[in-house]
């Protein structure tokens, strides 16, 4: 099948492969997004990984593998592009990020969904994540009914060394990015092959706006929900992913909103407690950001603690920039917006995710068109921040990583 | 306003106030140094402003406004006008570190001289001693500014006669100069100063390795700048002291807790192995969760005070170690005051998220 298709071959590269044979080996003959092949696979992913019994230390590979779904990926199929023949790129290149554990895992099922061969390069971090994913794909991959797939997966490691990447740049027909800006930078400025296309996923900067009439109306069990949601968007990952919010936008009258703050704070912080104790070093980064912020930026008059584990500065207006000052393991900015006219006058391209409570999320996109923006890619409820997708950063990845054969 | 002057503490014996007395007039001082340096210094009023809801309520010591240490990596803070500069210290970071920079007048300069003095002369008597540091000279040489370890030597140099450099440039020993220091001083007291983990790893450790013994019974070891790197090595106060008797027969050895943020007002260890605060500083310990005071025998953040820092805001800081107060006035040593053991550093945590990807890793 493959081995009459002529095609480039991946040299023997340096570098240490985790999942799949040798990278010369490798086929990179595309098929349709979608495929049967893909849907197969991943799905018997999905069960395999819900058999690992490591399975419960870890719900971000549990949340992968509830999303990998057959069921799931049917259903994106269906809503997926029905009026054009599509094909995928050939040879996808990925630079998975180092401190996301399971993203490397998305990244490539977009990939394979695409109908690409793929090539996963995951940090040496030695996440128990990435060894529990990989260990599965390897077992599934000696099951002739993954052949296919087989011949076109491989994720690696190396060091960060700029000449594999480089190589390996050169030879693909899309890469998908992960990385600070820095890296991001730096990635795009090697030579690819002239019809590769890149989709960089950046450092971005994402918000909570909550409604305080709904937060005062809601009974117990709405809060509880309201707080679990908050913290697994801000606290899984140290509120260090671009979708967790740093902002939290206030909507409603003054009084209105300081009945609501007193309502949603303490809950949030009861359930911290429950939840862990925090590193103290966390209590002396958060501090020394708040001083730090005191000195850089005008206008934020007051400070409210929820012991160590929140710090919130509280803003009359919305400064610009204000994506230069976020802090990590629970610092926030706080400021009323009825209009949001605040925030549209400080949108720009690092905003990402938006989280809702008690506003309608349609209303929220609606004055981003209307104010023409070139921020805000996504409106999602408090509690689905860190739920990727098909859907990212304002990319429809399945379309972009795969090619239109138009017939006129 | 005038910049406060405390050099009327300096007729008090170091330990002569009990933690009662002290907190009552080191509140007063460290108050009044508040006040100096928010009016002096805009970055530390700015903090203020956001920290500090209700001015004037300051009742003790635990009241007075802290800020953190690594401030001082991250701005230039300083409570005097620039032409004023006497001297700049900075921390010994690694290359490529950021290093704290702390501005000094010459009338804080000359504070910390004299409260290190006092404060030596209850380790070292009234006498100045003939002095080995364990330490290259080129420390000295090849730095611009005062580093951390360049500051201390020239510090502690002071209360040192023939001080003799027991390191050659590339760090080995230099046994020419020590055994001409030793035929010199045979039999006499000796002072000697170094960093713990310069000491361990080229003094102790090569004395060790090239089986010399040196006769150093009449030897004070003063030494400090932390036990992070010698904990990798599992090597404890204890098992430092006996090293050092082993090696060299020295019988007394004395650790000292202080950074260069608070330069002058030490932490020095008593013959029961105990830190002990000074009337010009203290020290409080915080709880991780909400900064709360820990108690007697519970491990918190270590916050340093001292009523030195005049002419930068230095007065309270809130350290990156981990320490535990061990006792109030109760000290069998008789000294007054809190004395405490230092853990160590707090831990870096592991960064999570997905900013940090494939060239840079913190």
């Amino acid at each position: 099948m493959a081995a009459a298709i002529p095609m480039k071959r991946v040299p023997d590269l340096s570098v240490e492969v985790i999942v799949g044979s040798q990278l010369p080996e490798m086929v990179s003959q595309p098929l349709t997004p979608y495929s049967s092949e893909a849907i197969s696979f991943l799905g018997a992913l999905s069960i395999r990984l819900f058999a690992n019994p490591s399975i419960r230390l870890y719900p971000d590979v549990a949340a992968f593998a509830y999303w990998c779904r057959r069921s799931n990926l049917t259903r994106l199929s269906r809503s997926f592009d029905t009026q054009t023949r599509r094909i995928g790129r050939g040879l996808v290149l990925h630079i998975a990020p180092a401190n996301v554990p399971v993203n490397f895992a998305f990244s490539l099922a977009f990939g394979i969904l695409a109908g690409n061969a793929n090539i996963v390069r995951i940090s040496e971090s030695n996440h128990p994540q990435a060894t529990i994913i990989c260990g599965e794909i390897s077992d599934l991959f000696r099951d002739p009914k993954h052949t296919r797939i087989a011949a076109m997966t491989r994720v690696i490691k190396y060091p960060r060394e700029h000449e594999i990447t480089a190589e390996l740049s050169r030879l693909c027909h899309a890469r998908v990015l992960w990385g600070g800006d820095v890296t991001i930078n730096h990635l795009r400025s090697m030579i690819t092959s002239p019809r590769c296309i890149d989709i960089c996923f950046p450092d971005r900067y994402s918000l909570c706006i909550l409604g305080a009439e709904a937060i005062n109306a809601a009974d117990e069990q709405a809060i509880d929900n309201l707080v679990s949601g908050f913290y697994n968007d801000v606290f899984l990952l140290d509120q260090n992913a671009c979708s967790s919010p740093h902002l939290v936008i206030w909507q409603g009258s003054r009084e209105d909103v300081d009945n609501a703050m007193s309502r949603f704070w303490p809950a949030m912080e009861h359930l911290l407690s429950t939840k862990f104790v925090p590193p103290a070093i966390h209590a002396v980064d958060k501090y020394s950001h708040l001083c730090s912020v005191a000195i850089r930026l005008k206008g934020c008059t007051s400070i409210s603690r929820q012991q160590n584990y929140i710090y919130r500065v509280r803003l009359e207006s919305l400064p610009e920039k204000i994506e230069n000052y976020r802090g990590q393991h629970g610092f926030f900015f706080e400021a009323i917006d009825n209009d949001l006219e605040g925030l549209k006058s400080i949108v720009d391209d690092r905003f990402q995710t938006v989280t809702c409570f008690g506003v309608s999320p349609q209303s929220i996109i609606d004055s981003i068109i209307e104010a023409g923006v070139n921020g805000v890619d996504r409106v999602v409820p408090v509690g689905k921040a860190l739920d990727i997708g098909v859907i990212w950063d304002g990319y429809d990845i399945i379309g972009t990583l795969s090619r239109i054969i138009s017939e006129q | 306003m005038n910049a406060p002057d405390f050099s009327d503490w300096l007729e008090f014996n170091p330990y002569a106030f009990s933690a009662d007395v002290k907190s009552h007039k080191l509140t007063k001082a460290l108050v009044e140094l508040t006040k100096w340096h928010s009016v002096q210094c805009e970055s530390y009023q700015k903090i203020l402003n956001v920290l500090v809801e209700n001015t004037g309520s300051v009742n003790c010591l635990e009241d007075i406004p802290f800020i953190p240490v690594r401030l001082f990596k991250e701005f230039d803070l300083l409570s005097i006008e620039s032409d004023e500069v006497f001297k700049i210290m900075t921390s010994s970071g690694t290359s490529g570190q950021q290093v704290s920079k702390i501005y000094l007048d010459r009338k804080t300069a000359a504070l910390q001289t004299k409260v290190l003095s006092r404060l030596m002369s209850d380790v070292l008597g009234k006498k100045r001693l003939p002095m080995l540091i364990i330490d290259s000279p080129s420390i000295l040489k090849n730095r611009q500014a005062f580093s951390a370890r360049g500051a201390g030597i020239l510090g502690f140099s002071m209360f040192g006669l023939n001080v003799t450099y027991a390191l050659d440039d590339s760090m080995s020993l230099d046994m020419p100069a020590i055994e001409a220091f030793l035929a010199r001083h045979h039999g006499s007291p000796v002072f000697i100063f170094g960093f713990t983990f310069v000491i361990w790893q080229h003094f102790v450790l090569s004395l060790q390795k090239k089986g010399i013994h040196l006769p150093l019974d009449k030897g004070i070891v003063v030494h400090g700048g932390g036990w992070k790197k010698l904990q990798e090595q599992s090597v404890d106060n204890d098992a430092f002291r006996h090293a050092l008797k082993s090696v060299a027969n020295v019988n007394k050895v004395v650790n000292y807790y202080g950074m260069v943020e608070q330069t002058g007002s030490l932490f020095v260890e008593c013959e029961f192995g105990h830190l002990h605060a000074p009337i010009y500083a203290d020290v409080i310990f915080r709880r991780p969760i909400d900064f709360g005071i820990a108690e007697v025998g519970e491990e918190g953040i270590i916050e340093v005070l001292s009523l030195l820092p005049c002419s930068y805001p230095g007065h309270a800081l809130l350290t990156e170690d981990l320490g535990v107060l061990l006792g109030v006035d109760d000290c069998r040593c008789q000294r007054l005051g809190k004395y405490f053991r230092v853990i160590g550093r707090l831990e870096k945590a592991e960064m999570r998220g997905c900013s940090d990807t494939y060239e840079t890793r913190t």
